[in-house]
């Protein structure tokens, strides 16, 4: 296992020196001169010109790349074009309202789809399974920004149980922190809810008809037991593969739950450096983005291990 | 027989399907088991015997089946009319059941130990220490070795025979009054099922059980029955003691089921075409896990698993050979390799004298329509979305036979392996299992080979139905001198349609030759074991009588 463990890491290497490489090389090929645009619409040629080589982009791009290259290795992400802090800083000071969405909103997807999509399997055709499969239709097709502001329209505005926007930092105490957190995270979860508990749904359907349960059917176990127990971790290896690629996805995704819930977090980041085409901020972006793929992925693996006996690595 | 109450009584019990026009699946079944005895319930498939035991255990899959009259009564309380709560009490703990597939029976994630705990945990108020106990105990009296391993061991990692043994012991744990026994040895080897029906037995006599034993195998009834049912679509034609039953039947159907079990005395064998060897395979060997990885060039190199090790056989013009084994014996890897659907790693094949063991894709693609093959299950080997004739004219096409010859080529062939003509416009499912494997064997005819491989090609079959795919076999070789391999776990059918044997035991020929010798005068001591565990041996089914 350990084994395995190291040699994926090894073989994450190449993967993100190939996902440095474009991204470095789209950015540069992609119209629009980051000089021009911090010159602004008044300056003469000489000051572009100027500014282009303070910020080393008269460089053949070859030796930009390996200069990037060589600083990420130092830990040093450069400087933003724009605002002329640091990207390392940048990106920090936003992941923790990010990742704590995230996992938020993950753990909120897990505890309501698992036990939805079991439900629905177990009494397959009844009301319940209508209703469940009806949630997760709406939940995939109504627009996230709409689940944002039904939600703040009832529970905060109409109800006044939680607050409307914002983000309080989790070292400011964690009550008002998960107060805040709340209707984001299930706005962030609801395409979620809806795709894991059709997943759920789906797979356990399959594991319902298979032999070991009518074994545990014919030893006299209780209905509970024969589900969560015997049919859930069977039907796990799907589910989690939803669940991780799901969370990946959430952390470069949030943009629209974090601009409707004023969250300074990545998302946000994102669009800000897109638009202004800052250059190493994007890039940094991408390969954080890249990097967490590879791991998320690399535990998916090794979570299969842990509630498949038969997978060994 | 006793005079106490009985353990099971079924009276005429009704079970329906739940559609809007039911069908009546059991009429009026009845019979009864007492404490300590044996009654098996023999019918072929959709005889309602599996349906009469899951009714007793009230598993019936809810909303296509339900019981709509009659009484089940363990000892004296009517199972039918039993809540849903006082059935899950009785289940486990007063009536047991182990069913046909130890492969799938056992759940895969949670370890052995635990799914035998539960059964104790749901029905009895033991603390984790001695429920510990009594599972270890448990495991000791079916005889299963280092039972501490046991415990903590995951399903996958033990054999077909030892999973048996452990739905064995999850069901005696809390020593129900009633086991259901469900097909439990149809999976198994001989060797394994002998054990396993050796253990019912012993187990049965030390607890008092009455046992409740499904089975269409007629040979595992002579070893195991006190009592016969004989089922036929819903209705039970005849019982009686099983000496009775077997002697003198009175039935025409149980005549029928009787006459149809293939028998152990070897044919004799079929007249010699012509000195042709068809298929002509030397020293052939597949190893499995030899590791040719990449990135693993500093790991030391593993030894592979042997499959096949050095088998040498041939096959001549018209004439029958069979392959016969355990499961793991390699004789399906040795067909896979002869029909190069998997290459082996040595030795040569040769079909009319051409070596195919290494030839590439492109150069083995004009030997390929030479042999072909029928598989075991013909319910998964057909394609359920293309008709039969789309399926009969696709080899041909391939090989540029235009679509009007082998349209009227597949009519014909038809009509050889006994299907009706419109047959060639309808889908698999539209088909029993029997004519399944008639299309099967007729779409491997369509390619006019010299050898068809037959890979337990009627395993999967009833008795009655096998004797006819036997008789096709032997039918179609007569009238076009096809040579056929034919691979079987079952010596009954070996000794039926077989002109020449070979043994294999761990992927090596254990004895080769002639039908009546290896069969009739076995010289490894593994043929004569194999011979010696073969179900039933002691009946002779076409004479009714027991066996000299």
């Amino acid at each position: 296992m350990l084994g395995y463990f190291i040699r994926r890491l090894l073989a994450a290497i190449p993967v993100m020196l190939v996902v440095a490489l474009s991204v470095f090389l789209l950015l540069r090929l992609s119209p629009g001169d980051p000089a021009v645009i911090i010159a602004g619409d008044m300056a003469s040629a000489e000051q572009v010109a100027s500014i282009r080589a303070a910020l080393g982009l008269d460089q053949p791009i070859y030796t930009q790349f390996f200069i990037w290259i060589g600083n990420m290795l130092q830990g040093d992400f450069g400087t933003s074009l724009i605002s002329q802090t640091s990207v390392l800083s940048m990106i920090t000071q936003r992941l923790e309202p990010t990742i704590s969405l995230a996992i938020a909103a993950i753990v909120f997807t897990v505890l309501i789809s698992v036990p939805l999509g079991v439900i629905a399997a177990w009494r397959q055709g009844s009301w319940i399974d209508n209703l469940v499969m009806s949630i997760s239709v709406v939940g995939f097709s109504v627009p996230v920004f709409v689940i944002g502001y039904v939600l703040i329209q009832v529970f905060a505005i109409e109800l006044g149980w939680l607050p409307v926007q914002g983000y309080r930092s989790l070292e400011n105490g964690v009550g008002e922190f998960a107060r805040r957190l709340v209707l984001p995270a299930l706005t962030l979860s609801s395409v979620y809810i809806a795709l894991i508990a059709r997943m759920t749904r789906a797979s356990m359907l399959e594991v319902l008809k298979e032999d070991y349960i009518r074994t545990a059917r014919a030893k006299g176990l209780g209905e509970r037991l024969i589900l969560f127990r015997h049919a859930l971790r069977n039907a796990g290896v799907p589910i989690l593969t939803v669940i991780g690629t799901g969370f990946a996805l959430m952390v470069s995704g949030v943009v629209v739950t974090e601009s409707v819930f004023n969250i300074p977090g990545l998302g946000r980041l994102i669009v800000d450096a897109v638009l202004a085409r800052d250059y190493p901020v994007i890039q940094a972006l991408i390969l954080l983005t890249a990097g967490l793929y590879v791991v998320i992925n690399l535990l998916i693996d090794l979570s299969y291990a842990i509630t498949d006996p038969r997978i060994r690595y | 027989m006793s005079t106490q109450d009985p353990v099971l009584h079924v009276d005429a019990l009704v079970v329906e399907t739940t559609d809007k026009t039911p069908k009546q699946i059991l009429k009026a079944v009845s019979f009864e088991i007492h404490a300590g005895e044996t009654l098996c319930l023999v019918g072929e498939s959709g005889s309602g015997k599996s349906v009469s035991s899951l009714t007793t255990l009230g598993l019936l899959p809810p909303g296509s089946l339900r019981a709509t009259s009659g009484r089940v009564l363990l000892d004296g309380e009517d199972l039918l009319q039993a809540t849903p709560k006082r059935l899950i009490e009785l289940r486990g703990s007063r009536m047991a059941m182990i069913f046909q597939e130890p492969m799938t029976a056992l759940n895969p994630v949670l370890t052995v130990g635990k799914q035998l705990d539960e059964v104790l945990a749901c029905h009895t108020q033991a603390s984790g220490a001695e429920r510990r106990a009594q599972v270890l105990d448990a495991l000791e009296q079916v005889h299963l070795p280092d039972i501490q391993r046991m415990y903590t061991s995951y399903p996958h990692q033990l054999s077909g025979g030892q999973r048996q043994r452990i739905m064995i012991a999850m069901a005696l744990l809390l020593k129900p009054r009633l086991l259901i026994a469900d097909e439990p040895t149809t999976a198994l080897d001989v060797t394994t099922q002998h054990q396993i029906l050796k253990l019912i037995r012993e187990l049965q006599e030390k607890h008092g059980t009455a046992v409740l034993f499904i089975t269409h195998d007629m040979g595992v009834v002579v070893d195991i029955a006190d009592r016969v049912c004989v089922m036929n679509t819903g209705v039970i034609v005849e019982q009686g003691p099983v000496n009775q039953v077997l002697s003198s039947p009175r039935e025409a159907y149980t005549r029928r089921l009787l006459t149809a079990v293939p028998s152990l005395t070897p044919r004799p064998p079929r007249p010699e075409r012509g000195p042709r060897r068809v298929l002509d395979v030397a020293e052939l060997a597949k190893e499995y896990g030899v590791s040719k990885r990449l990135f693993n060039g500093w790991r030391k190199p593993r030894t592979g698993t042997r499959a096949v090790n050095d088998v040498s056989f041939h096959l001549l013009e018209g004439r029958t050979l069979g392959i016969v084994g355990e499961s793991g014996s390699g004789k399906s890897t040795l067909a896979r390799c002869v029909m190069r659907l998997i290459d082996p790693t040595g030795g040569t094949i040769r079909i009319n004298g051409q070596d195919i063991a290494d030839l590439h894709p492109r150069g083995l693609k004009p030997h390929r329509g030479r042999i072909q093959m029928v598989f075991q299950d013909p319910y998964r080997s057909l394609n359920p979305r293309i008709t039969i004739g789309q399926s009969l004219i696709e080899g041909p096409m391939n090989y540029g036979k235009p679509r009007r010859e082998a349209l009227a080529q597949a009519e014909e062939l038809l009509q050889l392996v006994g299907l009706p003509p419109d047959a060639i416009d309808r889908f698999p499912h539209q088909f029993s299992g029997g004519q399944r494997q008639r299309i099967a064997i007729a779409r491997a005819l369509a390619m006019e080979p010299d050898v068809i491989v037959a890979d337990e090609a009627v395993s999967a079959l009833d008795v009655s139905v096998q004797a006819q795919v036997l008789a096709l076999f032997d039918d179609i070789q007569k009238r076009l001198g096809v040579s056929i391999l034919f691979i079987t776990h079952d010596l009954r059918v070996a000794a039926q349609i077989c002109d020449d044997v070979l043994v294999m035991q761990r992927g090596q020929v254990v004895e080769y030759g002639p039908a009546q010798q290896v069969l009739g005068h076995p010289q490894a001591s593994y043929t004569r074991q194999l011979i010696a565990v073969a179900p039933g041996r002691s009946w002779n089914f076409a004479a009714f009588a027991p066996a000299s």
